[in-house]
């Protein structure tokens, strides 16, 4: 052991305060059944840093337990649980990041966004113009492969992805270490593994604990919210195996694109696109809508980027393919990939990372609970 | 003219407002506090004790009718109504289907309250949500609610209920005229005077050292229960019932806030260590019973020591056993620093641990039962989980008496009506803390006052509905 993990990590002011309001939940502990943050809390009697992020990060920001709460303000208590873990959340990112440096782009992360889908429109604007001479041409049967080869293509847009997700594999192992140091995966985990992803997928901790859903403009539970997720995230699911079948069909089928409107590729792109283009509206409405004290309020910003990010891949998708036989195909095309080029580029750096490191939070909770019950046992 | 009025914000005016709406009548509630702060005790409430014959969701086994009976009559030493409390017990069996209607949701006990799992259920999201869920469920009726209304008197003629009245006030800085409310029926469901410091005073009186001990009572609920309706209708005769002098006490941390401490500021270290008083001797017996059984008299043990405050000590072979206090207690590697910390005289106070220490007899240490580790040759002894503290740090945490409700209430029967000259007022109702003492006169069992604000909420409203329409009571 070195001699720094000899040495208590000092708390900063974000999270000396979740540690303060953690003190008062873990004598009072009313908000039990809400989610997975609390029955974690109950297995403590003090919080370090590590504690602090692994619940920061197990936190779905739900907003049950801040209306329930009888010490949130105007109390002098001032617990406001969704808030301070939200502070703490931004925090890991930005420290886990890998590297390092970059960790810096979750301060500023609507600007970050913007300027990064700036340049992947302007590269592919420029792009256009320069290959094709216009953004405005008619390209027989729609196939953008005459604009863009398929291996300039991969190249690009391969090769920022494969960064994108190591680096941001990188920041969520950064993180493992930090909050679960002696864990390691064995045969006995794959069932905490599907307790993990069913958690995940389901989103079973913005259920409420009683299946009517999260809190949004005020102390009535919703469903909307996990709904518009779940149209969100299967969306973009279905819009990745979109292409993932689509470059299979490519190197493994010799079938090259464009695919006719009812193939497999063009039918998941289509309705992934429409889950992604109605989710993202559905969260940003949600978003405006939000109970002012929900969370940190400088980091609306950062999801609503992402959101609007999302929404424009979508969009510019479901254009290019509506439009891939007229004219503007080109533009579309442009638009498009510049979009997505933004989102692959600050995968590791935008609210993105959130479902990993919160996977992981998941991860470590089912791992403690099945320890406590062995125990128990 | 409104049918129904509704004075007060907890569950009892909840509970009878959202009845009176589902009978038909027009309803409006009246809250003194303002909407930040409402639901009065009943949004520091964690549970209801509820009657049932098999396992029935949150509940395991069974808890009959008789049994909850016989616990009622222990913890009340026969200070209660048979008839009255049978109807709650009866009630609290039935109501949680009526309860999840109006959105309330109930989960398994909480961690460190396992001992009830038997006999009381959950509210998840404690009483807050509960609050929180019966006002949205009364706007989505139609009840009309009033925030920052503290109502000052009532317009009584021939025991019948005319208006109330409520004195002008400022509200954010805008000043509100007085004004007089009249309905055809009333309820009253404005909780105990445990707020109301003079009447504190008076009802505790002065001590023989000269001191005032409620002056250093803190109050675990709500601020806006002043009582300032029980004392106006005991003025204008209404029958009464229970001791005006006495009050639920509990053992808290003396950093709790003066007000709306709630669940949290409890100090459940009591019996794994000793307590001193500001002489820094012991007082009473630590060990007699387990903790949740005990704690309700600690309270008074406490108001009963010079400045109302006392100490518990433990060592660190108690850390982590009891549930985790609140505030971290002072801590200290020997026991003259830890009087120092305290403030405690420190000749006295080390030898009152050390006088302990030597009396504690070797036994088998076990928290979860009454166990054989006992002291010898003390006065007073203790009786159980006696082990000397020796193993440091030391923590010291200081304790205060903590109010959670009076037991002075108003007379009333199965209708939930107001009695006068041991006549039933037609159109006056009472609920909840304002008339627990019918089945409450003394002690206290968890979740009893949910249950009884319950019933009797769910009664005053029905009838005061009924009342309204011209009709009688059922
Ligand atoms: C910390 C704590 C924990 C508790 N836990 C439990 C528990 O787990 N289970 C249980 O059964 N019981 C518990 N109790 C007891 C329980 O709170 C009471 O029995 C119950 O809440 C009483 O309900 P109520 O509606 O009569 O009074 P309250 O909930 O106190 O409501 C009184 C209401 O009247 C309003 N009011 C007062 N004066 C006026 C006025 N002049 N005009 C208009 N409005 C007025 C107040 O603002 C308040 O809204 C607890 C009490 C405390 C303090
Ligand atoms: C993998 C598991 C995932 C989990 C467990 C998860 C969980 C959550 C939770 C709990 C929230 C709400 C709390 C918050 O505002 O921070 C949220 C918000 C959001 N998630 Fe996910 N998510 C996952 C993956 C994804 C993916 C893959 C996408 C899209 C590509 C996505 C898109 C969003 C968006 C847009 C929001 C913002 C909502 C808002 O700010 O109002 N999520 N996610
Ligand atoms: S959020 Fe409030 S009510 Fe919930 S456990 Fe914490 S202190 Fe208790
Ligand atoms: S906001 Fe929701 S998820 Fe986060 S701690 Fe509170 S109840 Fe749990």
């Amino acid at each position: 052991m070195n001699a720094e993990s000899n040495l208590i990590p000092v708390l900063n002011i974000d999270e000396e305060e979740v540690n303060r309001q953690m003190q008062i939940c873990n004598a009072c502990r009313y908000c039990e059944g809400f989610c997975a943050v609390f029955p974690a809390m109950t297995q403590r009697l003090e919080f370090g840093k590590a504690d602090i992020h692994y619940l920061a990060n197990l936190c779905h920001n739900c907003g049950a337990c801040l209306h329930a709460c009888q010490y949130a303000a105007p109390h002098e208590f001032e617990v406001n649980i969704p808030k301070s873990m939200a502070k703490v959340r931004l925090k890991t990112y930005t420290d886990y990041a890998w590297p390092q440096k970059l960790g810096g782009l979750y301060q500023r992360n609507g600007l970050t966004l913007a300027l990064s889908s700036a340049l992947g429109l302007g590269l592919f604007l420029v792009l256009t113009l320069l290959i094709q001479g216009s953004l405005f041409s008619k390209i027989e049967g729609g196939d953008f492969y005459q604009i863009f080869p398929h291996n300039t293509l991969v190249t690009m847009f391969g090769s920022v992805f494969i960064f994108s997700i190591l680096a941001l594999v990188l920041g969520v192992v950064r993180f493992w270490r930090q909050v679960a140091p002696r864990e390691k995966l064995q045969q006995e985990h794959a069932p905490v593994l599907m307790q993990v992803g069913e958690a995940a997928l389901t989103l079973k901790y913005l259920d409420g604990g009683h299946g009517q859903g999260c809190n949004n403009e005020d102390d009535a539970y919703t469903l909307a919210r996990r709904r518009f997720h779940h149209l969100t995230f299967y969306g973009f699911m279905l819009c990745l195996s979109a292409t993932s079948v689509a470059t299979l069909y490519h190197y493994f089928m010799g079938w090259e694109a464009p695919y006719p409107i009812f193939s497999l590729p063009v039918m998941l792109g289509i309705i992934g696109g429409l889950g992604l283009l109605v989710g993202p509206a559905g969260l940003l409405y949600l978003n405006y809508k939000r109970h002012p004290e929900h969370g940190d309020q400088a980091q609306r910003p950062m999801d609503r980027a992402f959101i609007v990010l999302l929404f424009m891949i979508s969009l510019t998708g479901l254009l290019l393919l509506g439009f891939r036989e007229s004219t503007l195909m080109p533009l579309m095309l442009a638009l498009h990939l510049g979009f997505v080029m933004a989102f692959f580029l600050t995968m590791p750096y935008s609210k993105f990372g959130h479902g990993f490191y919160r996977c992981a939070a998941l991860f470590k909770f089912y791992l403690e609970t099945l320890k406590d019950n062995k125990s128990k046992r | 003219m409104i049918d129904v009025l509704i004075i007060g914000g907890g569950n009892a005016a909840l509970c009878a407002a959202l009845m009176a709406c589902e009978a038909g009548a027009s309803v409006l509630l009246l809250e003194a506090s303002p909407r930040e702060w409402r639901g009065g005790n009943s949004q520091h409430t964690r549970n209801l004790r509820c009657m049932h014959d098999a396992p029935q969701d949150v509940l395991v086994d069974a808890y009959p009718e008789e049994e909850y009976w016989q616990d009622l009559l222990k913890v009340t030493g026969g200070k209660t109504n048979e008839e009255l409390a049978r109807l709650v017990i009866r009630e609290s069996s039935s109501c949680r289907d009526w309860m999840r209607q109006h959105g309330v949701h109930f989960q398994p006990p909480l961690s460190g309250a396992l001992h009830v799992a038997r006999t009381n259920a959950f509210f998840m999201g404690g009483g807050k949500a509960l609050v929180n869920a019966y006002y949205r469920s009364a706007e989505q009726l139609g009840v009309q609610i009033r925030y920052d209304v503290p109502v000052e008197d009532l317009e009584i003629r021939d025991g019948r209920f005319v208006a109330a009245l409520v004195p002008e006030r400022e509200v954010n800085g805008t000043r509100l005229a007085a004004e007089r409310i009249e309905a055809k029926s009333c309820v009253l469901a404005s909780g105990g005077f445990e707020s109301n410091r003079d009447w504190l005073r008076e009802a505790w009186g002065m001590n023989e050292r000269g001191e005032y001990p409620s002056d250093n009572f803190l109050i675990r609920g709500t601020r806006f229960n002043k009582g300032t309706l029980l004392k106006r209708m005991l003025s204008l005769g209404a029958d009464s019932i229970g001791d005006p002098t006495q009050a639920h006490m509990v053992a808290i941390d003396a950093r709790a806030p003066l007000y709306d401490g709630g669940i949290c500021t409890r100090i459940d270290c009591v019996s794994l260590g000793v307590v001193v008083n500001n002489e820094g001797k012991r007082f009473y017996d630590e060990g007699e019973d387990f903790w949740p059984k005990r704690y309700a008299i600690w309270g008074r043990l406490v108001a009963q020591q010079p400045g109302q405050i006392g100490y518990s000590i433990i060592d660190s072979k108690a850390v982590g056993n009891f549930m985790p206090p609140v505030f971290p207690g002072n801590k200290a590697d020997s026991f003259e620093q830890l009087a120092d910390q305290l403030g405690l005289p420190r000749e006295t106070f080390v030898r009152t641990i050390q006088e302990y220490n030597k009396a504690c007899r070797p036994g088998s240490f076990n928290h979860t039962e009454l166990d054989d580790c006992v002291t010898e040759g003390i006065i007073p002894a203790k009786t159980h989980w006696a082990r000397p503290i020796d193993t440091p740090p030391f923590y010291g945490y200081a304790l205060r008496p903590g109010v959670t409700f009076t037991y002075l209430g108003l007379k009333t029967d199965k209708t939930a009506a107001v009695h006068f000259a041991d006549q039933p007022s037609k159109n006056l109702f009472v609920a909840g803390e304002m008339m627990a003492g019918n089945v409450l006169g003394m002690g206290y069992t968890a979740g009893v006052g949910m249950s009884i604000g319950t019933a009797f909420g769910r009664i005053a409203g029905r009838n005061a509905a009924l009342s309204s329409l011209g009709r009688s009571p059922a």
